[in-house]
């Protein structure tokens, strides 16, 4: 199949030639490689490890890193990448997401020459694989208040406490770690079969069933001194992490609403009901076709705006909110659309529509929840918090 | 061991093609331009005799307007190390052998031991312009190559014939067009499309190569005429409750309005 890309306004236009070809690169890869196992990888509840190698060999991993032999590509070419992988599958762009931007970002950003010098290439070849761990079984939306701690004792330190919904979780080498010091977030690398360290698969996932997610415990788990990410302290270290992933969520989410458009286009022109005449002739079709191509346009529109900012290092977390929220509420509502417009054929996977529309509840709640974006706007605009009321 | 890889910049195999106002042409304003899959074989293979042997450059060519540069920089993001343009200018629908003197005008200029082609360019399916160019430059050439072995001042090639395969030996330089199976063509890598920009492409005018077919008047083949293939008919499915009649009818049909038995 042709990929089609709903470009209305020729936003195609808007891109250069090498970021296009990116583009088209991962499109190509994504059409021939993953459109054609996905729909059994998901259903069976199973990460496609196979494809661990193309996307390596094409450098998808920490690929805006110039150092390390990495691409060193500029923000809309990368953003270009997650859409494309989140064309194919929500979960597979979770996973490139928390590899390059929750995993080599705060590696690269805040690590050690030691740290940098040990992880960042066998990460960018995905050789070795990353998670990060913030959200707690009793926190996710307010991270600070966050139970895990680490303690200092001679060489090294010994961490305790409880990760959840962590992604990569028990497929990872290394575990991106955030936990408070005296009071204060601090980064560590545990590395996979550390004493005291152990996952769990979060079972019965009806959502994302392409990726992993998993429980981290840490129970007196030793890891030497030198494992800390020294460069960052408090809160900022993980919400800056979190800003590179949601900028790409921001470009992801966009495929994830051109996959169930596409599909909702292509079966509203081709089912036939009353007088064999497709079902894409009646207004109440058309209605949510022109809804979703229009919604697309301006979601396309806000990252490559968003996208210029990141390159010309004018980019805020809140404009990055509202490029999240927009976005992603934008794939959620195409992908119930598109459901509907398949009528029964849209609960079943022989069309992708389904899929996504379970994925993306993931992806609305992950990386900061619709909500907490609200909010972030909200206090960008008034300048006041209203997520995090004072005391009384 | 130096390869030229010839491409040619062709539509998307998925595209609606249209017929142009002059009726002799493609509409070409919808159409989303590919390198021809048969091209991309040619390249491989020529990126993995580079590699295996450690030494050697690959320069892909292609004669065509201006976008044809979009193609060329897609095979140097793949690892291809420079690029030759012959730029045809208003010259439209340029034919097979114009095509290939342009090419054989560029190979004169270059030292090379292989010069591959795509067994047929996508489109118009003509599969003449290897073997033409071979013989303008008055070289060896093996068609339909599905498998080949490097040697010494020679290759062995297994071609593709009908039912078969045949095994070739051919000496170098020598011309040969890629068949499906040859191999896997390598998706580009990131790093790869980056330093694309920074590799040459050399441009040349077709005007100024020795190719008198660039005058419509004086190409030996030209498009006379376009036309889509008619719309396909509704399905008639024939009742199978009574196998006996259905055939009956089956038959009935295949020799009054099919006329073809
Ligand atoms: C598939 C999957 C993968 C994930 N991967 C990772 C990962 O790799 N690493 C990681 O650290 N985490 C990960 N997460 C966790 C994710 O980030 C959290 O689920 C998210 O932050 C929300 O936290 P919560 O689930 O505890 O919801 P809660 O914070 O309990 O929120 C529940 C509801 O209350 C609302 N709410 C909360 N606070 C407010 C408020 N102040 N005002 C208004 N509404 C509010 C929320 O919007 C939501 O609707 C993942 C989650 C999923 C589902």
């Amino acid at each position: 199949m042709a990929t089609d890309r709903a470009d209305y306004l020729d936003c195609d236009s808007l891109f250069t030639e090498e970021q296009r070809l990116v583009r088209d690169t991962v499109g190509t890869w994504v059409d021939e490689k993953v459109l054609p196992i996905i729909e059994d990888a998901a259903y069976e509840g199973r990460f496609p490890k196979e494809l661990i190698p193309d996307m390596s060999a094409m450098q998808l991993f920490g690929s805006t890193i110039s150092e390390y032999g990495l691409p060193g590509l500029d923000n809309v070419a990368y953003g270009l990448i997650m859409q494309e992988l989140e064309r194919g599958d929500s979960g597979l762009r979770s996973f490139v997401s928390v590899q390059s931007s929750l995993v080599m970002y705060p590696i690269y950003a805040f690590g050690s020459q030691a740290q940098k010098d040990n992880w960042i290439p066998r990460l960018g070849t995905a050789s070795a694989i990353g998670c990060f761990g913030l959200t707690e079984p009793d926190f996710g939306s307010n991270p600070g208040g966050m139970r895990t701690t680490a303690r200092k004792d001679g060489d090294s330190f010994l961490l305790n406490g409880a990760k959840a919904w962590i992604t990569s979780g028990s497929i990872a080498d290394v575990a991106v770690v955030w936990a408070k010091l005296d009071g204060t977030i601090r980064g560590f690398l545990v590395e996979k079969g550390t004493k005291g360290f152990s996952t769990f698969e979060h079972k019965g996932k009806m959502s994302l069933r392409a990726s992993v997610t998993s429980q981290l415990a840490f129970e007196d788990c030793r890891i030497p001194a030198e494992n800390i990410l020294p460069g960052v302290e408090g809160l900022k270290g993980p919400l800056s992490c979190l800003t590179q992933a949601r900028y790409g969520i921001a470009w992801g989410a966009i495929g994830s609403a051109m996959a169930t458009y596409g599909a909702a286009l292509d079966y509203a022109k081709s089912r036939k009901q009353w007088k064999d005449r497709p079902i894409a002739a009646h207004q109440l079709v058309q209605e949510r076709l022109a809804w979703m191509v229009t919604e697309i346009t301006k979601g396309q529109l806000l990252s490559w705006k968003l996208g210029s900012m990141k390159n010309a290092g004018t980019m805020k977390p809140h404009h990055v909110s509202m490029a999240k929220r927009n976005n992603v509420w934008v794939a959620r509502e195409c992908a119930k659309l598109a459901r509907e417009t398949l009528g029964a054929n849209g609960v079943v996977n022989e069309y992708p529509v389904f899929r996504h529309l379970a994925n993306i509840e993931s992806v609305y709640t992950y990386e900061g929840t619709h909500d907490i974006h609200t909010l972030v706007i909200g206090e960008a605009v008034t300048g006041i918090p209203a997520y995090n009321p004072p005391e009384e | 061991m130096n390869s030229l890889v010839a491409i040619a910049y062709v539509p998307d195999t998925e595209s609606k093609i249209k017929v142009g106002p002059d009726g002799s042409s493609i509409d070409e304003s919808d159409v989303k331009w590919i390198v021809s899959p048969y091209d991309e074989y040619g390249l491989e293979e020529a990126l993995k005799i580079r590699e295996s042997k450690g030494a050697g450059t690959v320069t892909v060519v292609s004669v065509g307007p201006e976008r044809v540069k979009t193609g060329l920089r897609e095979c140097l993001a793949r690892g291809a190390d420079d690029a030759v343009w012959v730029d045809t200018g208003e010259t439209k629908n340029l034919d097979a052998l114009g095509v290939s003197k342009a090419l054989a005008a560029v190979a004169k200029a270059a030292t090379f031991d292989f010069f591959w082609f795509g067994q047929k360019g996508v489109g118009p399916d003509e599969s003449l312009v290897g073997p033409m160019t071979a013989e303008l430059l008055g070289l060896p050439h093996v068609a339909n190559v599905v498998h080949l072995d490097v040697g010494e001042g020679k290759v062995t090639a297994s071609r593709e014939i009908e039912g078969a395969h045949e095994i070739v030996e051919c000496s170098l330089p020598a011309i040969l067009t890629a068949q499906k199976g040859l191999n896997e063509p390598r998706y580009a890598s990131l790093k790869g499309i980056m330093g694309a920009k920074k590799k040459p492409i050399a441009e040349k005018k077709l005007a100024d190569l020795d190719v008198p077919e660039a005058d419509p008047a004086a190409a030996k083949a030209r498009w006379r005429k376009l036309s889509l293939p008619a719309p396909r008919q509704a399905v008639k499915l024939i009742p199978a409750d009574d196998p006996a009649a259905a055939a009956k009818e089956l038959v009935r049909l295949l020799r009054e309005e099919a006329k073809v038995i």
